[in-house]
């Protein structure tokens, strides 16, 4: 039986215009307990290509840049 | 990243140590402090800069034996009481008697705990009977400062990789470990002298209330992988009918934190704004008078502070909001919550086995000795009762002095090459599907089951039914699972854990005919506690390939308990409502 895509609003949102990887960081992507935060190979900025998150908030915390906000999952709100 | 990668390696090293939250970095320390030319190996699911309960940094100790507080015996007294007497002493009076002198270290590691004003630790009541919760103002600082020494300490440390299972030899001590890097599928074999397991909570069994499979208490990484393969390894895991349930904020799912707003004049309290506790210490009989209260026309339960002045609550909302879980302030920003006018509505968590909070783990000596040779652990997943973070840095202490020197009486052991192609096999078989069910659909469903057939108060015929609809899914996982990529096959692995975790709660429960530790392990068909057939640990262990449970004596004490004491966490309910 083939997969279907069932859509999720994510809790993790990064600022785009803030986001400085294409300068080599990965910062939240290395801290990510759940390891949920990847780089876009689209727009070379990190975004949650997982919806599986603590809301534990070490992304936002270590950012050097103040791009990641953590929200709380939709379900829990 | 996260494409799949055919490779295979192989570390020999002398002490390998699995997680690298709490507990494990403190062990990879010792080890080291103590035989500086061990090769030691910190291997983490996760990365150990961010990974584990203490991820973000915690509010305080909850369990701290300080001089001029509490006495190691008196400590050891409150947790075999409020434990309802299961307990092997001796694993905790070390614990009693070794942990100031780990607050020292970590102080000196940079990590403050509160004083008062003359320099002295600055300790709050919180349990029934005893002095032990010191709060730790900058408890944000506590990872980096671990993470700090484990560089200067040169600790050889491996992120991104999850360990699947134990490698034993062919005498049956151990011999290391097989992991897949989560975002290669590449296999890791690590062959070592001594294994340190410190892969904390199973806190992935139960399904929130959410309904969100992330939504959980524990750290979600905590998938109870460290259960499975101490039970795949054949060492005995003990009590594990003694779950862990905690009382959390509703949805949110993490503490509501009484320990910290407590001792500022906090409470927990039923719809009335009463109180029907008498203590806040998170026990099994505490957490039964919260599910009555939950169940009765009083419900449902709240964490009250809208009596307290409001630059009381201030205070406490900067500690609340900061570091432990500090998504916490904009969970109650987005329903409006303000503590100074309304309460938090709180609700009882699913199941998950911990030690750190209850006493479900895998079964150890004062050494952090398991059954098996050269097995070690500690933390959450190794059974020494109520340990919490300071009993994860203690006990990963004990435990990696002990490795040190044994080390040096053992020679590195064989491994067994065909074990380790079967397990590859295993391990691959959901990436060699075009298609199939995917391991989010397996883990809602068994979790789902756990709820419905697992939770407490438990019943005999509901549990067979979940044992049942287990067989199935395990059925569906080794003939159907489909993972894509190494991100999906991790967690293809997490739901063998967590579904290995599901089927011993269960057996566990069936086994003890009788009541103990409150909600935890309420038996409808045997409402009584029955200290004639059941004053005795549970030790669930594989045996042939099965899974099997029998009794084993408590060590006798070397803290006596009065009989008129025994009783005293089974009057939690406060007597007359005021
Ligand atoms: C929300 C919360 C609040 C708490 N508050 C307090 C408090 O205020 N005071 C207090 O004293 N205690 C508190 N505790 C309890 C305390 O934090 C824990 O008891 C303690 O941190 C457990 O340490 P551990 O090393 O056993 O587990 P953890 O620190 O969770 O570490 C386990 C590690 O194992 C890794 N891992 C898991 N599976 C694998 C695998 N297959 N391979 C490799 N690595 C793996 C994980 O990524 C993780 O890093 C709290 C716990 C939680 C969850
Ligand atoms: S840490 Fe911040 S700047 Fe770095 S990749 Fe992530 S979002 Fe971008
Ligand atoms: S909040 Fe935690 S789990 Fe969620 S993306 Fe950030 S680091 Fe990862």
């Amino acid at each position: 039986m083939p997969l279907a895509f069932s859509p999720t609003t994510v809790p993790v949102v990064v600022d785009d215009a803030k986001c400085i990887a294409e300068k080599g960081c990965t910062v939240c992507v290395d801290v990510c307990p759940l390891d949920v935060l990847r780089i876009s190979e689209e727009t070379g900025k990190a975004y949650m290509k997982y919806d599986e998150c603590w809301y534990c908030m070490p992304c936002e915390a270590d950012c050097p840049t103040g791009a990641v906000t953590v929200n709380i999952p939709y379900l829990l709100r | 990243m996260d494409a799949i990668k055919d490779g295979l390696s192989q570390v020999d090293c002398d002490v390998l140590v699995i997680g690298g939250g709490t507990a494990g970095p403190m062990a990879a320390l010792k080890v080291k402090q103590n035989n500086p030319k061990a090769r030691v190996v910190l291997l983490e699911k996760a990365n150990v800069k961010r990974s584990g309960a203490i991820s973000m940094g915690m509010d305080g100790l909850n369990n701290a034996v300080v001089p001029g507080y509490a006495t190691p015996e008196q400590y050891t007294k409150e947790i075999t009481i409020a434990n309802d007497g299961i307990v092997d002493q001796a694993p905790v009076l070390k614990y009693a008697e070794r942990c100031f002198e780990i607050i020292q270290e970590l102080d000196r590691f940079g990590i403050r705990f509160q004083k008062t004003g003359n320099g002295d630790y600055d300790v709050k009541k919180v349990h029934h009977l005893g002095t032990y919760v010191l709060p730790m103002p900058n408890g944000d600082t506590v990872k980096k400062a671990l993470y700090r020494q484990l560089r200067r300490e040169q600790v050889l440390i491996s992120n991104r990789y999850m360990a699947t299972r134990l490698l034993t030899a062919p005498d049956g001590r151990i011999a290391g470990a097989i992991a897949v890097n989560t975002r290669s599928a590449e296999f890791l074999v690590l062959r070592a002298k001594a294994v340190i397991l410190c892969l904390g909570a199973a806190g992935r069994l139960g399904l929130p209330q959410s309904g969100y499979l992330w939504g959980t208490y524990e750290n979600a990484t905590n998938s109870g992988d460290g259960y499975a393969m101490a039970f795949h390894a054949g060492a005995a895991l003990a009590n594990l009918e003694c779950y862990q349930i905690n009382p959390l904020i509703k949805d949110y799912n993490g503490p509501a934190c009484a320990y910290v707003a407590g001792p500022f004049g906090a409470y927990t309290a039923n719809a009335e704004g009463n109180r029907f506790i008498e203590s806040d210490y998170w026990s099994g009989q505490m957490m039964q008078e919260f599910y009555n209260e939950l169940q009765s026309g009083k419900g449902p339960v709240f964490l009250k502070l809208n009596h307290l002045h409001p630059d009381t609550v201030g205070e406490i909302e900067t500690i609340l909001h900061k570091v432990e879980r500090p998504s916490r302030g904009r969970f109650h920003a987005t329903r409006g919550t303000d503590y100074r006018e309304k309460m938090i509505e709180m609700h009882i968590s699913e199941i998950g086995f911990c030690s750190g909070h209850s006493a479900s783990g895998v079964f150890v000596d004062e050494f952090a000795r398991t059954t098996v040779q050269g097995l070690y652990a500690a933390g959450d997943m190794a059974n020494v009762p109520h340990n919490y973070m300071l009993g994860a840095f203690t006990n990963g202490a004990v435990a990696g002095e002990h490795a040190a020197s044994y080390i040096g009486e053992v020679d590195l052991p064989e491994i067994d090459a065909e074990f380790i192609a079967k397990e590859r096999a295993r391990v691959l078989a959901p990436t060699k599907r075009e298609d199939g069910i995917p391991p989010n659909q397996l883990e809602y469903k068994t979790r789902r089951f756990v709820n419905d057939y697992l939770q407490p108060p438990k019943v005999t015929a509901r549990m067979k039914i979940g044992q049942q609809r287990f067989a199935e899914i395990r059925e569906d996982l080794d003939t159907a699972m489909v993972a894509r990529d190494s991100h999906e096959l991790m967690r293809a692995l997490e739901i063998a854990s967590i579904l290995d975790c599901a089927d011993m709660a269960a057996h566990a429960s069936l086994f003890r005919t009788e009541s103990r530790w409150g909600l935890y392990h309420n038996r409808v068909e045997y409402p009584e506690k029955d200290d004639e057939n059941w004053f005795c640990h549970t030790l669930l262990r594989k045996k042939d390939g099965r899974m099997v449970s029998e009794k084993q004596p408590i060590a006798p004490y070397s803290v006596p308990i009065e009989d008129e004491e025994r009783g005293a966490y089974d009057q939690l309910r406060v007597r007359k409502q005021a």
